[in-house]
Formats: structure tokens, C-alpha cells, sequence
């Protein structure tokens, strides 16, 4: 191992200049001559627009242009667009409501865009917008998800019942042949609360027409920016593809939410070649990006599992509703079923599996992929219905568990939900994590607990995720828009540098320190010689981005792979020099030396030739930089068990988080410390969705909770010192690193060891956010606790 | 925000004079609440007279047994004193459960209790030692005329808060149970056994801070938590939101005047 390769717990490189504030982000960007942009938002959430008079907006100070629904209608623009194709039972495909970049017709959520202003200064935009006359006629709204079948009204008037879809996936005949013969039945319903995804930095863009070259550039806040370059060239069309630069300089934090292609960032390009081609600017304000950045989660869901008399599974039966917003935002559709239904099984054996997911629009901020994206929505309910069914048996969690669990021995293991697991040894870590955890010494804590007048509960969760999205012909087939591989260009520069350049980005991920381990670790050159380059259209080779807990596993592996064409190359060339025939040269440790022999030369001796190629292996190319594409064969299948013990007050109900355990298989593990991060955030993010996140609105589609100062993040004291274990790896076979990505599993695995640790606690399941307030009811209602007076 | 003149004045008689002839003028303290409304453009001042450079507005010192506190002084500040944590430990305690580090090196005493937030802290000890508040007026208001409703107070419009005294008690103490959000007491209780009495003061749960006088009473008769037990809060002037229900609070009130009670030992 290279001091600083695969393996090492290197600091990552990008931290100094974040923690020193000298990170460039978006907005940290200004043009010479730059307007900028202000967006004018419908205050309802259901209306029809009557009127707009620019008249006034126009007239104030310093305004260049006033652009509506209209204008973009007259440019032909088109609508953002969902970017995968789910079909319902009957075979019919989704319903997607026109999505303008501006509203035409009707405004369909709070925060919907009606018009943008721009102007020579920010505040002289803000004081136009104020001034834009929009006549609206309400419309009752559909707000609630459970009732949006049934709704008076229709977000979008051509899609009756607001129902885009009504899916299935599984055997429904074998799961209602197991459930008749089942001998115990656990029945429960869910609702996963609704998240607003909060990145520290918000939305911002910067549009660029250049007239002199007809061309434009857009730099923005994104998670994968060729994404954004083709959705804006082929489905908009506001530029062809190859006139068309994105870039997406530092990014503070996505999680999923700069995933998507959004009207605004659109709009401030188009906006730049109308008012001939000054830049156009746009950063959300904080208050925006809560109403405006794609939601997460909001599922309402009944759940079945049957059991035999042992606690074994036979069967599980599952009905979703999801809320897909007022929009399909772009990969909307996949995240309640490719994402979700297909992460039913778990980490079980059980031999049926049925789900069917209905998602409906309601007139609120459109929902898509946050942090885990349907994955965290299947553990949760497995992982807390496993558990009822334990209790209701009268068995330990723990128990039913071990009973249950896929055999090491049965991978690769075919789930009765689609998916392939490659690889895994689930008993193996569980044990683990239980051993950490002291899971049989708990009596005396809660003893302990209960002499400082306090209710202790220790909770288990045994998540899986797919991760490394996707083989690009499995994903097509089940509707996907595009192909899931990654890319990558290895650079070397005449003095033995080497230029890395990627097609995922980072933005919290320190792909800049990973990237560079894996290239030194493959080279053999020094870490500090390896600069990681994304974000940027024009310099890097198409990638597909970052999400998914992908970009390792996809992205690092075509690192690799353009790796082996360098040394393959370099092979040739060192044989010349050595004159020796290519098949006797042997790569090590930055060294090609002729088998057998101590006649070597150095991969900068190696690089040097092939850029002043005086003495050269005649008909090769000079120049060292090599190109590869990797689609991967599979899905990788990070899994693991967290332990999570609370201390409930029962006076107020608030709810301590005392410890956390959590054990991980990522496969193998590039940089431990960085992967450790990686779990800690995802932590407290699963921590923050069970007990204090929940995105609320009221009847008429008004968002409560549309600031800190009502929508309760997670801070650093409601959170434990974490206990982290990731080396307890199965390699993954689809890439050769053996690597699985981590990016998301704690925040899919937390949210249901903490709720089955407060329901170890008192006794009663409490939804999410689990708030002291909902807490204290579940108390006065407990049987246990009442028993037990 | 929208366009506004800015004054900077360094004595009272200023500031009053330049607030007296601007009668679209706001006053700026720590601007932990003015200015979040203004960047929301919610507010729409003439201009704002800044009092961050009046020197006599500032500062803690004993007076009367008790302790005087400038209008002007920080949370951070008093949460620090050791002053008063020797004559007042439970103001001390108070202040330095406000917000957030950021918010309390700049939110200040007299902003606090002029803004008079529902769930603010500062009023519940204001209104639970029995404080005065000190007016460029010349009046001394007593805290049971001062909060006179949600955000709303008895000053008068040109009228700036210079301090407020606070008479030392035999005991305090103050408990809050805070919004996980906002960190605003959702439920916060302060107790004072004073020479003219107990006295419980509510923040956070009604539109304004309020007496408990239930609680007062039991107390009053026996200083203890178990005195407590036999009372029941009356959910019906309670406010009812999406963090907590009126029934939620009420139980919460006790619960937390329990809590005051033992920090106040
Ligand atoms: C994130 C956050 C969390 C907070 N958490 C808490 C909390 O937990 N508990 C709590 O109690 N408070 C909390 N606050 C409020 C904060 O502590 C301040 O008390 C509050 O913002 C007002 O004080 P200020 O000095 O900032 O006043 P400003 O915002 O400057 O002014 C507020 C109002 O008072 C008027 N005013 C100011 N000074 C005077 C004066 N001397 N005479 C007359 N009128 C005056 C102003 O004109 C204005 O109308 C929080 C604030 C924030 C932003």
C-alpha cells in the first residue's frame, strides 16, 4: 500500500481551503456587467392566473426585462421533464403534467414561478417583483396525500384522481397464497414524514450568453452538470448541447436536491441571451430554497407481514402512497419504486414479496431523491414491522433477526423484488454490532435509567441499500431515460503530474482526497501529484454525476480503468527503452522492470518518452492520457446494523439519544476517516428525519415550516458520540475495487433503530419526527408502561 | 431590505431627540429580530436609530441589593457577569440559555423585552423578579404593566428603554423547555421566593408572558415541588401550534416550574 493509497486515512485536501473560506462557490462568481434575477412566486397554492401587468415592474428602476409563462410559450421552450418512465398495472405509462419553466395558466404550489424580473442591481429586481401586477382566481387545493385520490379539485386538469401512477412490482399470488396459510399476521401503518432537504448553500446560478461566439455558459449550484447541459439542450432547448458549458464550481452540500433540473437556473440563461447577453444571476434567498428545492420522502403506507409459528417470514405485502408534489421533478418517478419497492426484502430470505405504489400530485413543492431516496422508506418500514412482529410473537428483535437473515453461503442471492445481491455476510456484522453494543447488558442501563426517573430503549435496524447506479441496461429497461455509467481521463504532464479528470462531482464527498489515494495507490506517484478536476463541461469527459453513493464505485472504477490503459501504454514504451519484449514488463509501485531483472524505469521516465518521444516504440502515439467509460455489471449492496439507545424523560417526553452504533459493509474502504464522515452526516440526517424533521402545511397549502425557525435541523447536541465500524467488508463484485459506496446509508439505517428504540422505551410506535410532544402522548397511552405501574 | 437612513448617535438625549422627530424611525439594538424582519422586507423604516454606541446604555452594576442592567447589554454578557451570578445566578442561568453563541453576543436585554416575544425568555424573569424597566421618559414601569400583550408592550412609541432594575430575590430559578427549532422557550417558567412573595412567571406558552398565580399559591403555601402536584393549568388561553398543543403546554408548565423550583434549590 502506498502511504497515502487505498486504505489510508489521508486528510482530505479540499478542507483546507473550505475551512479557511476560501472555497469558490456560485455565488462567489461575478461577471463583468452581470444583471440580476429576481423570481416572482405565487403566493397560493392552487389558482388560476388571470392577469399580469408588467406595466409597473417594467417602469421601476433599473429593470431590463419582465418575462413571463408567455414568453416562454413565444420562444417555444420546453417543459421540465421527468427523466424515467414508470408504467402503471395496465401497462399505460405515467401521467406528467406540463411542466413550464414559468407558470402558464395556473399556479400549482406555493413558491410556483410566475415571472422573473431582472435588473442592474439585486435590490432594484426585488422592489420590481413587488411591483408585478398577477391576478389570480383561487383554487381549492389538494394538500394531503391520503386524500388526494378523492380531491374536489385536480392539480393538473387532464389527470383525473391526481394519480400519475399506480405500479406493482412482486408475485401477488404467491405473497396472498403465503399469507393465507401464514399462522401470524403483522399489520402496520406508516408515514414517512416529508423532509426539506436543507443544503448549507442554497440554489444559485449564473447565466452567459456570449454573442460574439453563440455560446452559452452556466454556472450553477449541481450534482452532476453534463446532466444539466443535456436536459437543457435536448428537452428545453435553449442551447444545442455542444454550444452549452456548465459549470459547477464548489458545491456546499446537495443531497440529492442539485440533482434535478429546475426552472430557475434555466430561465437566468435563456434570460441573458434577452437582454443580449449581459450575465443574469440568481441566488436563492433561504426562504426560497424551502419552497422551491424538491422535497424528500412523504409516503403514506400499509404493511403486511406474514410469519410462520418459528418468527420465519413468508410473506410481505405492501401498499404506498407517495406524494410526488405539484411537478414530476426529474427522476421523481423512480424513487417510490425502482429506489424503493425493490429494497423489500432487506437483509431477509423471505420468498414473496408484493408492493404496488400509487403517487399522486398534490399542490405543494414537488418531491424527488433526498439522501437514500426510497431506500431509507423501505428500511424503515421493514425494519420497524420486523420488529412489531418480534414483539407480537413475544421474541427478542435480535431473534427474529438471526432467524431471518440470507445465508453468507447464498450470495449472489436473487430477492423476490428484482434485485441480485452480490455479496454480503449479514450474521457476521449484526454479531458485531450487538458484541459493540453490549445488546445483552442492557437490562442493567435501563435499571440505571429508570433510578434517574428515565425510560431507556435500545433499537435495532438491519438496513440494505443498491448503490453504484446502475448498469445502464437494467436501469433502461425499467424505464430509465438515460445510461448510468461514469467516465473518467487520466492525464499525465511532460514533469510526471497527473490530472484527474472525472465525470462525478463533489460537494461534501472529498472525491478530490479519494480520487487521488486511488490514482496514487494504481500509479504509484505521489498523492500530492494527483489533482482531482470536475465540475466543468468543457474539461471533463460526459459523466452522469453524483448521487446514489456512486461516484466511488462507477466513477473511481473508470479511474482505474483508464489507469490500466496508462500502464498498458507504458508497458510498451518501457520495453522499447528497456529492450526488452513488452510481455516480460512488470508495473509496481511506479516502477516497469523487465521480469527477472533490476532494469527499470520510472513511470516519469516512462512519461517523459512518450511526450519528447526521440527514442520511441515507432507507430505509437506519443502523449500519456487515457479515456474510459465503466457501466457497471451490478448494483452494489452496502448493508450493515445500528444499535441505537435512548433515554426517554417521561415527564416531557423528549427524546436523548445516549449511544449509536453502527456497523457497516462498504465493501473495501478507500479512506476510512472520509468514509467515517460520510457515516456520521448520514447519521444525524436519519437521526434528524425520527426526531425532528417534518416538513408541515396547512389546509390551504401554506408551508409551516418554511424557516429554521420552525423546521427543527439536527444540531451537534442532539447527537452521541457515534460508534462507527467499517471494516467489516464483503468485497463487491461488480467493480474491482470491491468498493460500495457509503454516502447515504446512515440516513437510511438510523431513522428506524431510533423509532424502535423509543417504542423499546415506552412501548408504542411513534411516528415521525418522533417530537417530545408526540412522545408524551404515546406515554399517557402506553399498555406496557401502564402495566408496569 | 428596503432603502433606510442611518443614525448613530452617542448619548440618549440624542437618540430620543432624533426618534421624536422621525416618527417613521425604528430603533436598532442587537438587531437579532429588526433586522431578519427588514431583510424579509417586512418592515419598511424610515430610518434606523442604531443605540449600539451609547455608552450609558450599557453595563451591569448593584444597586439597591439588586442589579441595574442597561438596556443595551448583551445576553453574552450577562450570562457572564460574575456579578450576576453572585446577586442573581438564576438571570445568568436565563441568559445564557438564549439562542445560539451568535445570537447572544448581540441580542440584548432591552431589545428582548421591548420586542416582547411570546416565547422570549428575558420577560419571564423580568416578570418574575418584579423588575422595573427605565424609560428615557423618566418612568420606572413595573413589570406587571409593562408586557401588555403579544409583541406588544407599555412604551410609548418614542420612548427608549435605558435599563431595567431587577430586586434581588431570596430565590430564583428558571427553566425552559426550547423549541428544538428556534431554541425559543416553548414552555419557560421562572420562580422567585421574594420578600413581597412568590412569584411564576410563563413565557412561551400564551400570546404573552403571564403569572402563574395557581402556582404561585401553591408555592406560597409550601415551597416545594409537591406542592405542585395538585396543580392543573387550564389549557384554554394556551396557544396551540404545530410545535406544541395547548394541553402539551399546560402540562409542560409544571413540569417546568417543578424544574425551576429545584434550580432555584
Ligand atoms: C436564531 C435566534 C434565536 C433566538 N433565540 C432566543 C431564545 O432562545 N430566547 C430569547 O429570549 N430570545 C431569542 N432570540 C431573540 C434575541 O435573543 C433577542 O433578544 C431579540 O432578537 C431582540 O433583541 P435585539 O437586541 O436583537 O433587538 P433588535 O432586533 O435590535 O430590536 C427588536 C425590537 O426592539 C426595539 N428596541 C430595541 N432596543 C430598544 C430599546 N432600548 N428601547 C425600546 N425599543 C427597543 C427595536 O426597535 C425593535 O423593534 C433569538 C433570536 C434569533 C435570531
Amino acid at each position: 500500500m502506498a502511504e497515502k493509497g487505498i486504505g489510508a486515512r489521508v486528510l482530505r485536501k479540499e478542507d483546507l481551503r473550505f475551512i479557511s473560506g476560501r472555497g469558490h462557490y456560485t455565488d462567489d462568481i461575478n461577471l463583468p456587467g452581470q444583471a440580476y434575477a429576481v423570481f416572482v412566486r405565487s403566493p397560493h397554492a392552487h389558482a388560476r392566473i388571470k392577469r399580469i401587468d408588467k406595466g409597473p415592474a417594467l417602469a421601476s428602476p433599473g429593470v431590463l426585462a419582465v418575462l413571463d409563462g408567455q414568453d416562454v410559450a413565444a420562444d417555444r421552450l420546453g417543459n421540465l421533464v421527468c427523466g424515467w418512465l414508470v408504467k402503471s398495472k395496465d401497462g399505460s405509462p405515467m401521467k406528467m403534467g406540463k411542466h413550464p419553466l414559468l407558470a402558464q395558466e395556473k399556479v400549482r404550489y406555493v413558491g410556483d414561478r410566475v415571472a422573473v424580473v431582472i435588473a442592474e442591481t439585486y435590490h432594484q429586481a426585488k422592489d420590481a417583483a413587488e411591483k408585478l401586477i398577477v391576478e389570480y382566481e383561487e383554487l381549492p387545493a389538494v394538500v394531503d396525500l391520503a386524500k388526494a385520490h378523492d380531491a374536489p379539485a385536480l392539480v393538473h386538469d387532464e389527470i383525473p384522481n391526481n394519480l400519475c401512477y399506480d405500479w406493482e412490482l412482486g408475485d401477488k399470488a404467491a405473497v396472498d397464497a403465503a399469507f393465507a396459510k401464514a399462522h401470524h399476521i403483522t399489520r402496520a401503518q406508516f408515514v414517512n414524514n416529508r423532509l426539506v432537504p436543507n443544503a448549507i448553500e442554497p440554489r444559485a446560478a449564473i447565466g452567459h450568453w456570449d454573442p460574439g461566439q453563440d455560446a452559452y455558459t452556466l454556472y450553477m449550484t449541481s450534482q452532476n452538470p453534463h446532466v444539466h447541459r443535456l436536459v437543457i439542450s435536448a428537452f428545453i432547448g435553449i442551447a444545442p448541447e455542444h454550444k452549452l458549458r456548465v459549470v459547477a464550481p464548489d458545491v456546499g452540500g446537495g443531497f440529492g436536491s442539485k440533482i434535478f433540473i429546475y426552472g430557475e437556473e434555466c430561465v437566468v440563461l435563456w434570460a441573458s441571451k434577452k437582454i443580449g447577453g449581459r450575465p443574469v444571476k440568481w441566488t436563492a434567498e433561504r426562504s426560497e430554497s424551502f419552497i422551491t428545492d424538491a422535497h424528500g420522502r412523504d409516503h403514506v403506507t400499509t404493511a403486511e407481514l406474514a410469519l410462520d409459528k418459528e418468527g420465519n417470514f413468508l410473506a410481505l405485502r405492501v401498499n404506498t402512497k407517495a406524494n410526488l408534489g405539484a411537478y414530476m421533478s426529474t427522476f421523481s418517478s423512480c424513487i417510490p419504486t425502482y429506489l424503493y419497492a425493490t429494497l423489500l426484502a432487506g437483509q431477509y430470505k423471505t420468498p414473496a414479496i408484493y408492493c404496488d405504489v400509487q403517487a399522486y400530485y398534490t399542490n405543494t413543492v414537488p418531491v424527488d431523491a433526498y439522501r437514500g431516496a426510497g431506500r431509507p422508506e423501505a428500511s424503515f418500514l421493514l425494519e420497524t414491522l420486523v420488529d412489531q412482529a418480534a414483539i407480537e410473537l413475544g421474541m427478542d428483535p435480535a431473534d427474529i433477526r438471526r432467524k431471518n437473515f440470507i445465508p453468507k453461503d447464498a450470495f449472489p442471492y436473487q430477492t423476490p423484488v428484482a434485485l441480485v445481491y452480490d455479496t454480503g455476510d449479514y450474521a457476521r456484522v449484526f454479531e458485531e454490532a450487538l458484541k459493540i453494543a453490549d445488546y445483552y447488558g442492557f437490562p442493567a442501563r435501563r435499571a440505571e435509567s429508570e433510578k434517574r426517573g428515565k425510560l431507556r430503549g435500545i433499537g435495532l435496524s438491519c438496513y440494505i441499500e443498491a448503490c453504484g447506479i446502475a448498469p445502464s441496461a437494467v436501469v433502461g429497461s425499467l424505464g430509465a431515460g438515460v445510461g448510468l455509467w461514469e467516465s473518467a481521463k487520466v492525464r499525465f504532464t511532460h514533469t510526471g503530474k497527473v490530472q484527474v479528470l472525472t465525470g462525478t462531482h463533489t460537494h461534501g464527498q472529498g472525491h478530490e482526497t479519494t480520487f487521488a489515494q486511488l490514482v496514487a495507490d494504481k500509479l504509484g506517484v505521489p498523492f500530492e501529484d494527483v489533482e482531482v478536476i470536475h465540475g466543468d463541461t468543457d474539461k471533463t469527459p460526459v459523466g452522469m454525476g453524483t448521487y446514489g453513493s456512486r461516484s466511488l464505485a462507477v466513477g473511481g472504477e473508470a479511474i482505474v480503468k483508464a489507469c490500466e490503459k496508462i500502464i498498458a501504454k507504458g508497458k510498451k514504451i518501457a520495453a522499447h527503452l528497456l529492450e526488452a519484449s513488452e510481455g516480460d514488463i512488470e508495473f509496481k509501485d511506479g516502477k516497469f522492470t523487465v521480469k527477472g531483472t533490476d532494469k527499470s524505469k520510472t513511470i516519469g521516465e516512462v512519461v517523459f518518452a512518450a511526450y519528447v518521444p526521440h527514442n520511441y516504440p515507432p507507430g505509437l502515439e506519443p502523449g500519456m492520457e487515457e479515456t474510459a467509460f465503466f457501466d457497471p455489471p451490478n448494483f452494489t449492496f452496502p448493508a450493515g446494523t445500528y444499535v441505537c439507545e435512548v433515554e426517554v424523560d417521561p415527564q416531557t417526553g423528549k427524546v436523548d439519544i445516549v449511544r449509536f452504533i453502527a456497523v457497516d459493509d462498504f465493501g473495501n474502504v478507500v479512506n476510512p476517516m472520509i468514509v467515517e464522515g460520510q457515516v456520521h452526516g448520514g447519521l444525524v440526517q436519519g437521526i434528524g428525519q425520527a426526531l425532528l424533521e417534518g416538513a408541515r402545511y396547512d389546509e390551504s397549502g401554506q408551508l409551516l415550516t418554511g424557516s429554521y425557525m420552525d423546521y427543527a435541523m439536527p444540531r451537534a447536541s442532539d447527537v452521541p458520540f457515534f460508534e462507527v465500524v467499517t471494516t467489516q467488508g464483503t468485497p463487491a463484485v461488480a467493480n474491482s475495487l470491491g468498493v460500495k459506496g457509503c454516502g447515504e446509508a446512515g440516513a437510511i439505517g438510523a431513522p428506524a433503530a431510533v423509532i424502535n428504540a423509543i417504542r423499546n422505551a415506552i412501548g408504542v410506535r411513534v411516528e415521525m419526527p418522533a417530537t417530545p410532544e408526540r412522545v408524551w402522548r404515546a406515554i399517557q397511552q402506553s399498555p406496557m408502561l401502564k402495566a408496569a405501574e | 431590505m428596503y432603502a433606510f437612513d442611518y443614525f448613530r448617535p452617542s448619548t440618549l438625549a440624542e437618540a430620543a431627540q432624533l426618534l421624536a422627530s422621525n416618527p417613521e424611525a425604528k430603533l436598532l439594538a442587537g438587531g437579532q429580530t429588526y433586522i431578519p424582519t427588514l431583510k424579509q422586507r417586512l418592515a419598511k423604516p424610515s430610518a434606523l436609530i442604531d443605540l449600539a454606541h451609547i455608552a450609558e446604555l450599557r453595563g451591569i452594576s448593584e444597586e439597591a441589593g439588586g442589579l441595574t442592567i442597561g438596556a443595551m447589554t448583551r445576553h453574552a454578557e450577562v450570562a457572564a457577569s460574575p456579578v450576576v451570578k453572585r446577586v442573581i445566578p438564576a438571570l445568568a442561568a436565563l441568559a445564557e440559555e438564549i439562542g445560539d453563541p451568535q445570537v447572544r453576543n448581540r441580542g440584548t436585554l432591552g431589545g428582548s423585552i421591548a420586542n416582547n416575544d411570546p416565547a422570549a425568555d428575558y420577560p419571564a424573569a423580568v416578570l418574575g423578579l418584579g423588575a422595573t424597566v427605565r424609560t428615557s421618559k423618566g418612568r420606572a414601569i413595573a413589570a406587571d404593566d409593562f408586557f401588555t400583550g403579544m409583541f406588544e408592550t407599555a412604551l410609548e412609541p418614542d420612548e427608549i428603554i435605558t435599563a431595567v432594575h431587577f430586586p434581588k430575590p431570596e430565590k430564583a430559578g428558571y427553566a425552559k423547555f426550547p423549541n428544538p427549532a428556534s431554541r425559543y422557550a416553548i414552555v419557560g417558567v421562572f420562580v422567585a421566593k421574594t420578600a413581597a412573595g412568590v412569584r411564576v412567571a410563563v413565557t412561551g406558552a400564551a400570546p404573552c408572558v403571564f403569572r402563574a398565580t395557581a402556582i404561585e399559591q401553591a408555592l406560597q403555601s409550601a415551597w416545594s415541588e409537591a406542592a405542585i402536584d395538585g396543580v392543573r393549568i387550564d389549557p384554554a388561553n394556551l396557544n396551540s401550534d404545530i410545535h406544541a398543543s395547548a394541553e402539551y403546554r399546560a402540562h409542560l408548565i409544571t413540569v417546568m416550574a417543578k424544574r425551576a423550583l429545584r434550580a432555584a434549590g
